[in-house]
């Protein structure tokens, strides 16, 4: 796939740049803050476009007045998981429900293996297609 | 000072100054606005010299540290960690409110907040709470100063199992590493404070700065009554200022004395009573001039005065009996 080098997963903001260092992250994270939004981080070691309730690392993080405390966060959170992805994520609460309004990726596993394209033969010649990530091949809890 | 125009020449970067390149410090000081904040700290905080010098200093430090930068000296950034210590109500929270814009002026911290808190915003109630419960705060104290009050209550001695040297420990860490992003403030009253810091070394060593809040006189005392009553458009009558001036030289030998906090605590009776020697002095005429003053007899009506003494609990408590008017 000469399209994607890499196998980089693609999904949220910024991800078809490269990595955000540290700076840009703060940045982000300072736009959503003047923005009264409530940052939170999560991590998940399953890459499928599907796979959207990721786990929370620690509680959201409301009243916030600066970036610093989030990133501690996000560190802390890398060195916990260093081979997940890890994803910050803004929620404005403005109309009455935490919706999503930032989603960017700030860390992946060394290697992102990519995903396997499964063809299925269905009646009357039609074709089913499904994609599977290879990094789950194994079992949750040893894929890192 | 010289007044030559050398900025365009300091902001170009990779260029190496000559030795006796001038420096405009009142000009930096100017930019800053430092100044008006230190200007306004020295009317409205009355007495406290070693703490103005200590702050007049810090803020020298932070200006030609950042001069300093502009000219490619650079050195590491100084701790500014500090801890207040002395008697109740010498005015420890107004300073540190201060501090924070002070640092935020000099763009030592980024936000200039002050997150206020103490023990039980800490320290927590079971094993494993506490941790969360000290980062959430020092998370939201991030960019700004925390100022934790009544900071020995943080470490007991006598419990060894006491979830407060947890937080403590978390604490330390943050502002070793931390250090750019956050200024810990601890304040205590002086003996409490001493035994605090014996206890835990790593603390005292962390923090650079010491500084102690000294008792005021009761001429300062009278100096911040005043400063008060105008902020709330009250005057004392003459008489009144010298029944206040007699009343806080006998209030300053009790106990439980508080400084301007107890100063405070007066005024405010005092303007009950005068809001009821209003309501009482019925058929006469009140003028503007009378919703202001503070007459001698609202301040002489006191415990202070009547018994010469207080509570057992040290409050000076309700009048023993409302004045009427003859």
């Amino acid at each position: 796939m000469m399209t994607n080098y890499g196998n980089r997963v693609t999904q949220g903001q910024f991800s078809f740049l490269p990595d955000l260092t540290d700076e840009e992250i703060t940045a982000q994270i300072k736009y959503a803050l003047d923005n009264k939004w409530a940052v939170n981080v999560e991590y998940s070691d399953d890459p499928h476009p599907r796979n959207t309730y990721w786990e929370m690392y620690g509680m959201p993080m409301f009243d916030m007045e600066d970036p610093a405390g989030i990133l501690m966060e996000i560190n802390e959170c890398r060195k916990t998981f260093p081979n997940c992805y890890i994803r910050v994520m803004a929620s404005d609460a403005t109309r009455g429900t935490e919706s999503v309004k930032m989603s960017y990726i700030v860390n992946r596993p060394s290697v992102e293996p990519g995903f396997n394209l499964v063809r299925e033969e269905r009646n009357s010649r039609s074709q089913g297609y499904t994609i599977l990530p290879y990094a789950c091949n194994k079992p949750e809890g040893e894929r890192s | 000072m010289s007044d030559t125009t050398e900025t365009e020449e300091n902001e170009a970067p990779k260029i190496v100054l000559p030795d006796d390149t001038p420096v405009d410090l009142q000009k930096e000081l100017r930019l800053s606005n430092v100044q008006e904040v230190l200007d306004q700290l020295d009317k409205e905080l009355i007495g406290l010299k070693p703490v103005k010098t200590r702050i007049r200093e810090t803020a020298a430090l932070l200006l030609v540290d950042r001069v300093r930068n502009k000219m490619d000296l650079s050195a590491s950034s100084p701790t500014l960690h500090m801890s207040f210590t002395g008697n109740p109500g010498t005015g420890k929270t107004t300073v540190a409110l201060r501090m924070a814009e002070i640092l935020h002026r000099l763009d030592y911290v980024r936000t200039g907040q002050l997150v206020t808190v103490t023990r039980d915003d800490l320290v927590g109630q079971y094993i494993g709470h506490t941790a969360p419960k000290t980062k959430d705060v020092i998370k939201k104290a991030m960019g700004g100063v925390l100022f934790i009050d009544e900071a020995y209550y943080l470490y007991k001695p006598e419990n060894e199992r006491d979830y407060g040297a947890e937080s403590i420990e978390i604490l330390l860490q943050v502002m070793e590493n931390n250090r750019d992003d956050l200024v810990v403030v601890l304040a205590g009253y002086k003996d409490k404070m001493d035994t605090f810091f014996y206890s835990n070394p790593g603390m005292r060593s962390r923090i650079a700065h010491h500084i102690g809040f000294p008792d005021y006189s009761a001429e300062e005392l009278m100096a911040i009554a005043k400063l008060m009553l105008a902020e709330q458009n009250y005057r004392l009558s003459e008489e009144a200022a010298k029944a206040l001036f007699e009343y806080t030289k006998r209030r300053m030998t009790m106990i439980h004395f508080a400084n301007a906090r107890s100063v405070r605590n007066a005024l405010d009776r005092a303007r009950l009573r005068q809001a009821n020697r209003l309501f009482n002095s019925a058929g006469k005429a009140v003028t503007k001039v009378d919703l202001m003053t503070i007459e001698a007899e609202d301040i002489l009506a006191s415990r202070v005065f009547q018994e010469g003494s207080l509570d057992l609990d040290g409050d000076e408590g309700a009048d023993v009996e409302p004045v009427v008017e003859s």
